[in-house]
């Protein structure tokens, strides 16, 4: 990307978060600050999230689709799409933003889809409420875009349930009905977890030339360090709600946060097998 | 055929009518006492269900699967479960949401009639570094990493000789995944244990494992040594496709990926 | 030491993060669930009217102040007044004491069905959900047969074969109730009986029998604990039908079913007599009613 580009990007914002905080109150009344002061914009690029597990990664994506239960308080000057602030708008207005601009693959797969209904049939659903189509026509769609996500036997997924599909091609189903709206933005919160690499490379690469080509923009929630500085433009670095970090991702190895480094050291390589993985030493002052 | 688990031309059907999967074909191999063993390849190739078949979960089976030295038929004994345990992938999946730490622990040791049942629950939350605080409370007062270490917990508390874990850090950040590639590190040196992992990333298997087979289409495309996946040394297109794909993303590359 | 608490450290103890005990971490469950229970003012009021209920149902001989089959000839078809705070019936009986001593009757139907039907219920629908198969198939066509008739249809024609009287009502009831229970224990079962919690069982060697005992049927205990507590309401109706049409509970029993049925010719001149017992019905319904929405709030694991 060139930097007039990267410049006038900065300025025309697709996405636009102005300290977003997010408090949940817990059964027993006390509150979780999940999501504290975090401010980023995003132009038609592939932003990433990074984070220990309960940073707030997902809260964060979630809280732009207003999917976050009503006990949950949400705070933020502004969450503007295309200039449009979402936060005015009303539950229905919202719905329609979910469906059609907003596409979010949740991080369960598994749980996101009915168990007691055909694959296919709910992919269909998915398809037949975005496109005025047949039946018929709704089940090519259906069967052209499991053959997009690299399922080998697309016909057979179709009449499957759920639970007879491996973990990596539960995945790719939600990655495709998540896909089938064309959305201007798509929030991906752990999308290729359970993949292998290369199927992982080929999914990523629909992602990526609809960012390219479409000028979609792009939040990628993970924790796979590797392969977040190979694919993203940008990285946020999250701990304990707030964004400690950002780097370009390409300079993700040279990041400047003891947390982020810390992050880097845990993960395993070929060489160091012989000794034990460095874990975490949380430092308290990483938290003002 | 020394091994502690050798697996002889297994195959496994899924499914019925026309939408019967040969998911698992003509897979061999073979896993030394002691010894951990890598399974990686293409998502929905068949790993899971080789592991399955193993455990004893899919009966309906062909091939030879010995372990022990015990030719495995399709019925099994409770002995069997005592000696060879499963740890799954999704540890938000893998609990019962409505039993405490405590009985999933005491679960097994009940099934199993086993005696001193306080004792062995104290050892095992030692064993796998979650103190006693842990014991009563449910699921969803755990993290992921907390989750994973009570599922290993609930596996070794039967004092299995095998494990089998399905990608078992694939649900996990990085620094929960460093502790618990450690906790089974530690574990398999002191009990001696053999495991088989399945995993994607291949350097968590090239970091636990001495031996790799690659699968693909539910045939076992070829045997690495930890030593081949460092240098990146194979023979098959494939595997070498594979390795290539783990260096990250690249769009270019993603374009020119061949279909197996 | 615990006596010493004080009410705060009750508290503490029932929310601690670490629960000790494992009679701790079910108390802290259901303190959690009272404490979103208690949110909802109408559950409350639902649930006060059910405690009312049942204290009325055993306190009944002290605090009615007449026999319910006590006769008074020459007081029949008495207006409210303070001798007989809610007037008598044509037989000159109270009607406050009558009411009363029905709760008894109620609560002893209500009691029966919840007994039979739960365990019927969760049985049929978790095995025919856990093993699927042909044996799914017979136990759901099973289920389907008793669906397809209309509930008080049935009761009918069963009670007038049997002969009338509150046993058979309540095996009545019980028999055109348990397929829906069937039919919701089978659907949680069939989403949870892939799930991995499952197969690890499975996978440390225990019995199907097992496995649905202790791990399915947990599941399936709140959707059906919240459908019993909507249910109550029409089973309190059913059975006063029952008892409205003679079929049910026998004379002189204070079943309020039967006390409207008795009453209906005096009700435009002596309305108490029939609506006084219809209002009590009204009253337990709404309140089985509303309990039965509060705890469907925090139970029903699909609002979570
Ligand atoms: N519905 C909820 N009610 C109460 N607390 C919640 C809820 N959802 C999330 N939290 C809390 O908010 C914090 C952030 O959670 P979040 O799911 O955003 O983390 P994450 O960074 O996505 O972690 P992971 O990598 O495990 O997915 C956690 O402490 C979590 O316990
Ligand atoms: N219960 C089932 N009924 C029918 N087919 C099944 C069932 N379980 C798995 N399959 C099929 O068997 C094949 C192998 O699945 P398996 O879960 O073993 O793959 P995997 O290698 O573990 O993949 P992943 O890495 O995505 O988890 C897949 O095509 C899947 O659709
Ligand atoms: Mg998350
Ligand atoms: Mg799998």
């Amino acid at each position: 990307m060139s930097l007039i580009q990267q410049i006038t990007e900065m300025y025309t914002p697709l996405l636009n978060v102005e300290n977003l905080n997010v408090e949940f109150r817990n059964h027993a009344g006390k509150s979780i600050h999940a999501v504290r002061d975090v401010s980023f914009s995003l132009g038609q690029e592939r932003l990433g999230i990074v984070g220990e597990s309960g940073s707030g990664k997902s809260t964060v994506g979630r809280s732009i689709l207003s999917l976050i239960p009503t006990s949950a308080k949400i705070k933020a000057n502004k969450i503007a799409l295309n200039g449009v602030d979402l936060l005015k708008l009303s539950e229905l207005e919202m719905r329609q933003f979910r469906g059609n601009k907003i596409s979010m693959i949740m991080q369960d797969p598994k749980h996101a889809l009915n168990p007691v209904m055909r694959v296919g049939d709910q992919i269909a659903e998915a398809f037949r409420l975005h496109n005025r189509i047949g039946r018929a026509k709704a089940k090519q769609k259906v069967l052209d875009i499991l053959n997009d996500v690299q399922i080998r036997d697309p016909e057979r997924v179709f009449r499957a349930y759920p639970h007879e599909l491996s973990g990596g091609m539960g995945q790719r189903v939600m990655i495709a009905m998540m896909l089938i709206p064309g959305p201007d933005l798509l929030i991906a919160d752990e999308p290729t977890s359970a993949l292998d690499v290369t199927v992982q490379m080929q999914i990523l690469a629909i992602i990526d030339d609809l960012v390219r080509d479409k000028g979609m923009g792009l939040i990628f929630i993970s924790h796979d360090l590797n392969l977040m500085a190979s694919f993203c433009d940008r990285i946020l670095i999250m701990y304990a709600g707030r964004i400690v970090e950002e780097c370009r991702a390409s300079e993700l190895s040279q990041a400047k946060h003891p947390y982020t480094k810390g992050l880097l050291a845990c993960l395993p390589t070929v060489e160091n097998s012989d000794q034990k993985l460095t874990t975490l030493n949380r430092d308290p002052a990483w938290l003002e | 055929m020394a091994g502690i688990i050798d697996i002889h031309n297994l195959d496994v059907h899924l499914g019925r009518g026309k939408d019967a999967v040969h998911a698992v074909r003509n897979v061999s191999f073979s896993v030394k006492k002691g010894e951990s063993f890598g399974l990686v390849g293409e998502s929905g190739s068949g790993k899971s269900t080789v592991l399955r078949a193993i455990s004893g979960l899919y009966k309906n089976f062909t091939g030879k699967i010995n372990i022990d030295g015990k030719v495995q038929n399709q019925h099994k004994g409770v002995d069997f479960y005592k000696n060879l345990q499963m740890v799954f992938q999704d540890p938000y999946a893998s609990l019962h949401p409505r039993h405490t730490v405590d009985q999933t622990l005491s679960e097994p040791l009940q099934i199993h009639k086993l005696d001193q049942v306080e004792k062995r629950i104290r050892t095992a939350l030692e064993r796998v570094g979650l103190g006693l605080n842990f014991r009563f409370r449910y699921p969803h007062q755990l993290s992921g990493g907390q989750r994973q270490r009570v599922a290993i917990a609930r596996a070794m508390i039967l004092e299995p000789r095998i494990l089998l874990l399905d990608e078992p850090t694939s649900a996990l950040d990085v620094s929960v995944q460093a502790e618990v590639l450690n906790l089974l590190t530690e574990l398999r040196i002191e009990y001696n244990l053999t495991y088989i992992l399945v995993s994607h990333d291949l350097a968590v298997v090239a970091y636990m494992c001495e031996q790799i087979a690659v699968m693909n289409q539910g045939q076992i495309v070829e045997n690495l040594s930890k030593d081949q996946i460092m240098k990146s040394n194979a023979t098959e297109r494939y595997t070498q496709q594979l390795l290539a794909a783990s260096k990250g993303y690249d769009r270019d590359a993603a374009g020119k990926l061949l279909q197996f | 030491m615990k006596t010493e608490k004080t009410l705060s450290g009750w508290r503490d103890w029932l929310l601690a993060e670490t629960p000790e005990s494992a009679l701790q971490a079910r108390l802290s469950r259901i303190y959690l669930s009272w404490l979103s229970f208690k949110r909802n003012p109408l559950a409350v009021i639902g649930l006060l009217i059910v405690v009312f209920l049942v204290l009325i149902a055993i306190f009944a001989p002290w605090l009615s102040n007449h026999l319910p089959t006590d006769q008074n000839l020459a007081d029949r078809l008495q207006p409210p007044s303070s001798k007989y705070w809610l007037g008598t019936d044509e037989l000159g009986r109270d009607i406050f004491s009558r009411v009363i001593h029905g709760s008894k009757i109620t609560l002893y139907i209500v009691f029966l069905v919840a007994i039979i039907v739960v365990p019927l219920g969760l049985f049929v629908g978790t095995t025919a959900g856990y093993f699927g198969g042909i044996t799914d198939k017979i136990l759901m066509r099973i289920t389907d047969v008793f669906m397809a008739f209309p509930r008080l249809i049935l009761a009918l024609a069963f009670v007038a074969v049997m002969g009338p009287s509150i046993e058979n009502a309540v095996i009545a009831i019980t028999i055109t109730s348990w397929p829906p229970y069937a039919r919701i224990a089978r659907a949680e079962t069939i989403t949870i009986r892939h799930s991995e919690f499952i197969l690890a069982v499975q996978q440390q060697g225990a019995s199907a029998w097992r496995i649905l005992l202790k791990h399915i049927v947990p599941m399936c205990t709140s959707s059906v604990i919240v459908r019993l507590t909507l249910d109550m309401a029409g089973v309190i109706l059913i059975a006063a039908g029952l008892g409205f049409l003679g079929l049910g509970a026998q004379p002189p029993s204070p079943e309020w079913g039967l006390m409207i049925s008795q009453g209906r010719q005096y009700l435009l001149d002596q309305w108490w007599v029939s609506t006084i017992p219809g209002i009590a019905i009204f009253i337990v319904s709404l309140g089985f009613n509303l309990l039965g929405d509060g705890l469907r709030d925090v139970l029903d694991p699909t609002n979570n």
